[in-house]
């Protein structure tokens, strides 16, 4: 597939600036295209339409054994379910900070299942979905929201990298990673490896994004740039940050932009493993702009009702990504009650697990302040730490909890 | 040092009792009335009013061209107040959190910092950066750095911090006034605490610092959210007979020390209180200047709490990284110790 193929709306010239008669849009026109929500439109790729339809794509078409689709809705359920009892813990003060990813479980789990072991991925600090799918149990997110830490996940080893809060940072170093497989040659064949980011729509807009979409396509690095548009940046819509549609931005930085219907689980999959693919033959990097919606407060601190409109929630419910491939197992006959109930009971278990692990979380002792800052301690950091203990000893006939006084 | 005296101050509304969240959106609408070329800018500051609320109703009120929800992007914000203020607007930028300077740091320091000594004086830079800073409210990485000290070493910038309702209100619209980039550090977790306002009585000049209570045993000085911490600290110290006195510094660059010689020449002694971490920071600067200027009236080295030499940390240790009450006792413990 050539670059120009998917960065070229189909309603511009190919060439030079719009004829002299073509009419140009006005603000409003472009604003209702950047937050359109119809389905379909020839630039975005839909295989499971919000009806539970299955539908074709010509380009990316995939065939889903019926055992992988039930298992991307237990996926989705799961990731549902984690999700909410995050949220719960919060409100009971046992969480400082939830961040919601209700909405857009099928954008992660879609992107998170195309993903091989050999690559690796770059988070915001959404992503628990891709999170899940990398192998890392909800119970080792909850540290960083708890405060106990700042990501208990090795990277290394599960080549998930640690939440990134600074919003476009990860941008930049996943670019430099993906530059790093390139120079070492894990390119140029189908088993290669490849490297993929998730950044939000309000992300595109920090300098770090651009200069990674600039980086990476020079140096042709093996990395998918995965944008979750889930239409806000806290209080601010995504016409707030740009006046073209973002999938389209990476024609100017000549590579592929695609955007697929984030709340389609299988397109997110479908487009997601294509993309990686080109990463890994030598061809990437690409831009995937997964058009979708957070149904929930950006964060358990935010309060949406005073920017967010009602009924365009609505809207979004009636597209929930679960709910539309329930009715295609169910309509398909690919899952039972039976199956269906025993999700429900291993999402039970699942929130138990989390809820009595998130109760029973150790307290980091106060030397954690000091490990770990340095690969080769300082002596003055050494000397700050004995510092600090001897003072902490001055408290000792105080009570002295979990090491905290 | 003389005050920047405030051009046609506002209506007075009476005495009363705010927070100093309040007070600085009160500050921010004084300022907004006084003079049509003010502009807030920001992300999220106009329909949602700022995270933290501060900008509250102003868009509302002043419409989306003087108070603008900005795009993501900090280096976009100060970057484009700079060009906004060469074209005779005074810009007052929201950073949403302290962490999330860096992105922005080039323009501050490269640009907003050098326009006008570059120019010679024919550049003015009428520049407010707002920064919620410190710690305290358990919050995710990022959201709790103290990076004042970064700003006060950059030539050019001025940099202030305030303590209490009656300095927001006023010092806000004080540095909106300045024709010089001001770094106006908000204590954030003080956001919520109360005190009289009465906006006729006049103000205090922005780049001075106060004694906030007078006392002979120890000279204690902080700034921002550290000066409740050291009030309570004097509260706790009288009880055992010692009276502390404690200096808000308000203004970090310039620094006003002249408050401080003057005290330490009558205790003899210094505490330096400050979140951030100690090497290379305003304290250390206080620390040498004083040694200089004062040496022979010190009893006792100057002593520094601070918070330590390593990034912030999870916000389950922050009681054990943020000076409180009691460690700040323990060095005047130690102060008087010698
Ligand atoms: C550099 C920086 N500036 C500001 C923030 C505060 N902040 C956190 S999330 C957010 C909105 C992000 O929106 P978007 O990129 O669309 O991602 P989403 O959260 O919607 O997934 C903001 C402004 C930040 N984390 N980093």
């Amino acid at each position: 597939m050539s670059p120009e193929q998917w960065t070229r709306p189909e309603n511009e010239g190919t060439t030079g600036p719009p004829a002299a008669t073509a009419a140009k849009p006005t603000r409003e026109q472009v604003i209702a295209g950047l937050r359109a929500t119809s389905e379909g439109g020839a630039d975005l790729v839909q295989l499971l339409t919000p009806e539970g339809q299955r539908v074709e794509h010509p380009d990316f078409d995939i065939d889903i054994p019926d055992a992988e689709l039930r298992d991307l809705y237990r996926d989705m359920v799961l990731v549902r379910r984690a999700d909410r009892e995050g949220n719960a813990l919060q409100r009971q003060g046992q969480l400082g900070i939830w961040v919601p990813l209700l909405g857009q479980e099928a954008a992660q789990i879609g992107a998170g299942r195309a993903v091989r072991p050999q690559d690796m991925i770059f988070p915001s600090y959404r992503e628990h979905g891709v999170a899940w799918c990398r192998g890392i149990d909800p119970t080792e997110l909850l540290g960083v929201f708890r405060g106990t830490d700042h990501g208990s996940w090795d990277p290394n080893s599960t080549r998930f990298h640690l939440y990134t809060i600074v919003i476009g940072n990860q941008c930049l170093n996943a670019t430099g990673y993906a530059m790093g497989q390139r120079f070492e040659g894990k390119v140029g064949d189908p088993d290669g490896e490849a490297t993929m980011v998730f950044f939000g729509d309000g992300a595109t807009s920090q300098g770090d994004v651009h200069e990674a979409m600039v980086w990476s396509a020079v140096y042709d690095a093996p990395l998918v740039f995965f944008c979750q548009n889930n239409q806000w940046a806290i209080s601010e819509p995504v016409e707030r940050q740009s006046r073209v549609p973002l999938y389209r931005r990476a024609s100017g930085y000549g590579f592929p932009g695609i955007r697929v219907d984030g709340n389609d689980v299988l397109a997110s999959l479908a487009v997601a493993k294509w993309a990686l693919d080109e990463c890994r033959q030598g061809n990437g990097p690409v831009l995937i702009e997964a058009f979708t919606y957070r149904m929930d407060a950006h964060t358990t601190s935010d309060d949406p009702t005073r920017y967010r409109l009602a009924d365009e929630q609505e809207a979004w419910k009636l597209k929930d990504p679960i709910e539309r491939l329930r009715v295609h197992l169910v309509r398909e006959q690919i899952a039972d009650q039976g199956f269906f109930d025993g999700i429900d009971a291993e999402a039970d278990e699942l929130a138990v697990r989390l809820r009595n692990f998130c109760f029973n979380m150790p307290e980091p002792p106060p030397t954690r302040i000091f490990s770990e800052v340095y690969a080769e301690e300082t002596p003055q950091l050494v000397a700050q730490r004995e510092d600090y203990l001897q003072y902490l000893a001055g408290f000792a006939d105080e009570a002295i909890a979990g090491g905290v006084r | 040092m003389v005050a920047p005296a405030l051009k046609s101050p506002v209506a007075p509304v009476g005495t009363q009792t705010v927070t100093i969240a309040k007070a600085l959106n009160m500050g921010l609408r004084a300022s907004l009335e006084r003079d049509p070329k003010v502009l807030v800018m920001g992300e999220d500051v106009g329909k949602l009013g700022g995270v933290f609320r501060i900008t509250d109703g102003l868009q509302k009120d002043f419409g989306e061209h003087r108070v603008l929800d900005t795009p993501l992007a900090e280096s976009g914000i100060i970057g484009t107040a700079i060009g906004l203020a060469i074209r005779g607007f005074r810009p007052v930028c929201e950073i949403q959190f302290d962490g999330f300077i860096f992105p922005g740091f080039d323009q501050l320091v490269s640009q907003l910092a050098k326009l006008h000594f570059r120019s010679q004086g024919k550049l003015k830079m009428p520049v407010v950066v707002r920064v919620p800073f410190g710690g305290g409210i358990g919050a995710v990485e990022h959201h709790s750095e103290s990076p004042e000290s970064l700003f006060a070493h950059v030539g050019g910038l001025k940099v202030v911090s305030c303590s209490n309702p009656v300095d927001a209100y006023w010092m806000l619209q004080q540095a909106i006034e300045c024709d010089d980039p001001v770094l106006f550090f908000e204590p954030k977790r003080r956001y919520y605490e109360k005190s009289e306002l009465d906006p006729t009585a006049p103000p205090i000049p922005l780049f001075s610092s106060r004694v906030v209570r007078v006392g002979s045993a120890v000279t204690v000085a902080a700034y921002g959210p550290m000066v409740r911490t050291c009030l309570d600290a004097a509260t706790a110290a009288a009880e055992d007979g010692q009276e502390l006195e404690v200096i808000d510094l308000r203004t970090l660059s310039p620094l006003d020390l002249d408050p401080v010689f003057d005290s330490v020449r009558r205790t003899g002694r210094l505490v330096l209180v400050s979140e951030a971490p100690a090497e290379a920071s305003i304290t250390s600067e206080i620390a040498s200047r004083v040694q200089q200027e004062c040496f022979y009236s010190l009893e006792a080295p100057v002593l520094r709490v601070t918070g330590f030499d390593t990034p912030y940390p999870p916000s389950k240790l922050e009681d054990s990284y943020l000076p409180d009450l009691d460690r700040v006792l323990d060095v005047v413990d130690r102060s008087l110790a010698y």
